[in-house]
């Protein structure tokens, strides 16, 4: 197998840029299962992509049209969840298709040939520039940084929000601050890995985590290390077969998550629990 | 936070408390005090407002009128949250996920974080504390299990240390026993009136269920329709006669039903 890509800049960015997405995308999706809030990340990605259409066909920067957009979703999205208001089959599917609507007209209106706008649709990661890296990092690292210094926060509000309130914690703030933190990694990755598919990536490695281990620190690193696996191994794939980066990205995301939950210790509930006391994982 | 100096000898002192959610008055101009020390137990069908008079003491409800002292704080909206972390405050048993990635040690440990505050990380000291309240509700075995795998019991042990971890002034129950079958309900009950006793404590316990009030209790306040509809000693006021206008049930029905919880 010839391996040479890899020595060229375009494929170093390129895993570059996954691996400081998946590591971003992956940590974020360890809220969105804790929260039990995939349906508010679905309605963000969705908005980011028709953010920045209206972007594109306005003639502005798209990520500043998807990061508003996504904003503004999780403005309207968020406080019903919070409030416990929200019914994921009626809100969320409201915003979700009136999101991908406005995704499409702004696509129909735009004037010349659509390229630019597919791009944003599919992921172009082998076009990403030292820009999109530096941009994939700074958010990275904040993303990285806020978990070290707000843990045991992040910790009481993913479990209980009523609780954390209850023993002084600034759980509504603790709420918004990830779902601002969601829509900066969903701004900043999905140009690279498409604004259809960007949500798998956020949620897989973190639902295949949630599987594997019962310490919450540990689902943070294993969903991590499945992120920046699957955008390697998905970049590996896309240059083997010659296929889209995002799509294989994606589905190797999708089969991490699938061998996780056949190797998941968390099916053998029961079984575990008939041990004698003591012998518990530490 | 509004301070009041003068506190007469009262942990809890509320003026004419009137709550609503959105065209629901919860509360209808609730006036109550309590001493420091007490065991009161608040009782009264469901609706009747009870929840919602632990929400304002805690600083967590939203006061359309009125005034609520409490430990010598006057609250006012959006100053609750420095008092909460001196209250201790146990809800119904909530379904938690079989899955989730904590373990009873870590759960407790949250009763901390408020008294800890932002940017400071557990010391080995909060984990003595901790410990000591696994230990005082009896879940040190267990405290290395994953909260989801507990029986709804052993959650509520485990909420009740999470609360003794935080080192409460104020102990606040809000149907703890709810959905417990008769041992766990009974074990919980005994454990809360023990805490109380051995951490000198101002404890309200809030139930619909007679059988589920501990029986040591100071003073027992009836709720109804957002008012408190009574308040005195336990024996004056649970009679057949008072809790059939209470729950609007005729008295031998009452009767029946506190011979059928006896003996359940």
């Amino acid at each position: 197998m010839d391996l040479s890509i890899f020595t060229y800049p375009f494929m170093q960015n390129a895993l570059l840029s996954a691996f400081l997405g998946g590591i971003a995308c992956s940590i974020i999706g360890v809220f969105v299962v804790l929260l039990h809030m995939p349906f508010i990340g679905v309605c963000m990605s969705h908005a980011a992509f028709a953010g920045a259409l209206l972007g594109l066909w306005l003639g502005f920067n798209p990520m500043i049209g998807a990061f508003i957009f996504s904003l503004g979703a999780a403005a309207v999205v968020g406080p019903l969840a919070d409030r416990g208001e929200l019914n994921p089959e009626t809100s969320v599917g409201v915003i979700f298709s009136l999101m991908l609507g406005l995704a499409f007209l702004f696509m129909g209106l735009m004037s010349g040939p659509k390229s630019a706008a597919l791009e944003l649709l599919w992921g172009s990661i082998l076009t990403n520039t030292r820009s999109d890296i530096v941009v994939l990092g700074v958010v990275a690292v904040v993303v990285v940084g806020v978990i070290f210094i707000f843990y045991k926060e992040i910790q009481a509000t993913v479990f209980q929000r009523d609780m954390a309130r209850a023993v002084g914690i600034p759980a509504t703030l603790m709420l918004y601050s990830i779902l601002l933190l969601m829509g900066a990694t969903i701004t900043a990755s999905f140009s690279s890995i498409g604004g259809l598919l960007i949500f798998s990536l956020i949620l897989n490695p973190a639902a295949a985590a949630y599987q594997l281990t019962y310490s919450m620190k540990k689902m943070f690193i294993l969903s991590a290390v499945f992120g920046v696996l699957s955008g390697w191994t998905g970049l590996l794939i896309s240059y083997l077969f010659n296929v889209p980066s995002g799509a294989t990205i994606v589905i190797t995301s999708s089969v991490i998550f699938m061998l996780a939950v056949i190797s998941s210790p968390k099916r053998k509930v029961k079984r575990w629990q008939k041990k004698p006391l003591g012998e518990e994982a530490p | 936070m509004a301070s009041v100096n003068n506190l007469n000898g009262y942990s809890i002192d509320i003026d004419n408390a009137v709550v609503s959610y959105r065209e629901d008055i919860a509360l209808r101009g609730v006036s109550l005090k309590v001493k420091h020390g007490e065991f009161i137990g608040i009782v009264g069908p469901n609706g009747a407002g009870k929840t919602t008079l632990l929400t304002i003491i805690n600083g967590m409800g939203k006061l359309l009128h009125g005034r609520v002292v409490v430990l010598g704080h006057q609250l006012t909206p959006g100053n609750g949250h420095s008092l909460r972390k001196k209250v201790g405050y146990v809800p119904q048993a909530q379904s938690i996920d079989p899955r989730m990635p904590m373990n009873v040690r870590e759960v407790a440990m949250i009763g901390r974080y408020g008294r800890l505050g932002l940017f400071r990380k557990p010391a080995a000291h909060d984990w003595k504390i901790v410990d000591t309240a696994l230990e005082l509700v009896g879940m040190t075995h267990l405290a290395r299990r994953p909260i989801g795998h507990l029986s709804g019991g052993e959650q509520q042990r485990v909420a009740i240390a999470r609360c003794l971890a935080q080192e409460p002034e104020l102990f606040l129950l809000d149907e703890p026993t709810a959905s417990l079958d008769w041992r766990a309900k009974t074990d919980i009950m005994e454990l809360v009136k023990r805490i109380h006793d051995l951490r000198g404590l101002t404890t309200l316990f809030v139930t619909h269920d007679l059988s589920a009030l501990p029986i040591a209790c100071d003073r027992v306040v009836l709720m109804k329709d957002g008012l408190i509809w009574g308040e005195g000693s336990p024996g004056a006021l649970l009679t057949d006669e008072k809790l059939g206008q209470l729950y609007d049930l005729p008295v031998a029905e009452v009767e029946k039903r506190r011979r059928e919880a006896a003996l359940v």
